[in-house]
């Protein structure tokens, strides 16, 4: 009895996660677009990805399936189609939703700390390590005692 | 020095603190618009009310210019619709609308059952001249100054309280101007 109820138990959850799997698979947006060659299909491709959707703040074009997005990715086609470079579409965006639209920002005096802010930061610690360890000699060398102080020493132990 | 040393985690902390704490009262909804000082940008679209004749930026009156994007899949734009009525009374400025993503008979019922604000409402089908603007949402409101320079874009529904503290200045500022003929 009990197995027989453990066996539609799993076979229920089972269908359950397998349903729920194919409804994520779902949820992405599906246009069909087409392209005229490949490469230009890599290009909207890579460009959606690197666009950010102005609307749904941490998605990107791509994977948005709000309409702003879908009106933006149709305009990357449209701009595709016209023969624009990347740089170009790219600035076509910028110029209309700002730094705001592009998920690798533009290095700018803006975005500066960004971008060497990290490396700045390892060179801090590198610096630091460096001091450290260059310290560390010395602080041995003072632990070792003349022989005047070593036979002091010796006295006041005997003395205990 | 060694004493200044042990002072850095505390600067450190507060510095820190004070950066993370002006994080939690921004707004990250809140985007600068790249538009703002730029001429309106050019376009040629049919009204909604209108399937005939296009209307392009020679359409616009001189003087202030209110453009409002709305859309009747909107319920903000419902929310602020009542006020838009009331702006539409003044002749400080004119208002026009731009109906974004929308289908044209659900438009027409909405100015006919609602009232209408706008000197016309531009049907902007495939969203072209909305991504022009970078418009990203309903409803939006662009104000353009005598010169059809874009001077303010704002997100979200209007209100008596928005328009005094976020509009009333700046439109002040414009008649200003206008009246010292820049």
């Amino acid at each position: 009895m009990i197995t027989k109820f453990l066996a539609s138990f799993a076979l229920s959850m089972t269908l359950a996660c397998a349903f729920i799997t194919t409804s994520i698979v779902h949820a992405s947006p599906v246009d069909t677009y087409e392209f005229r060659d490949e490469v230009t299909k890599i290009r909207f491709n890579d460009l959606t990805k690197e666009l950010r959707c102005p609307k749904c703040q941490n998605q990107n074009l791509a994977d948005s399936n709000s309409p702003i997005a879908a009106d933006l990715r149709r305009e990357v086609y449209d701009l595709l189609e016209q023969g624009k470079a990347d740089s170009e579409i790219v600035n076509f965006m910028v110029a209309r939703y700002g730094d705001f639209v592009l998920y690798r920002p533009r290095v700018n005096s803006l975005t500066y700390i960004l971008w060497f802010g990290p490396a700045l930061l390892l060179l801090i610690g590198v610096i630091v390590v460096v001091m450290i360890i260059r310290k560390k000699p010395q602080a041995t060398v003072e632990k070792t005692l003349s022989t005047e102080q070593q036979s002091q020493l010796d006295n006041i132990l005997k003395d205990k | 020095m060694g004493k200044l040393i042990r002072f850095i985690p505390l600067i450190l902390f507060v510095v820190l603190g004070v950066v993370l704490y002006r994080g939690l009262s921004l707004n990250p909804t809140e985007l600068p618009s790249a538009l703002v000082n730029q001429q309106f940008p050019e376009f040629s679209l049919y009204s909604v009310n209108d399937e005939k004749t296009l209307k392009t930026n020679a359409d616009f009156k001189a003087g202030i210019k209110l453009v409002n994007v709305w859309g009747t899949w909107c319920p903000s734009c419902r929310a602020e619709h009542e006020y838009l009525l009331k702006l539409s009374k003044t002749d400080r400025f004119t208002i026009y609308g731009l109906n974004y993503d929308d289908e044209r008979v659900a438009a027409q019922k909405w100015l006919a059952a609602l009232g209408n604000p706008y000197q016309f409402s531009l049907f902007d089908e495939l969203g072209k001249l909305s991504i022009n603007l970078g418009v990203y949402a309903a409803p939006e409101t662009f104000v353009i100054d005598h010169n059809n320079i874009i001077r303010k874009r704002f997100a979200g529904p209007l209100n008596a309280n928005i328009w005094r503290h976020e509009f009333e200045p700046l439109i002040a500022q414009i008649e200003s101007e206008q009246q010292a003929g820049k």
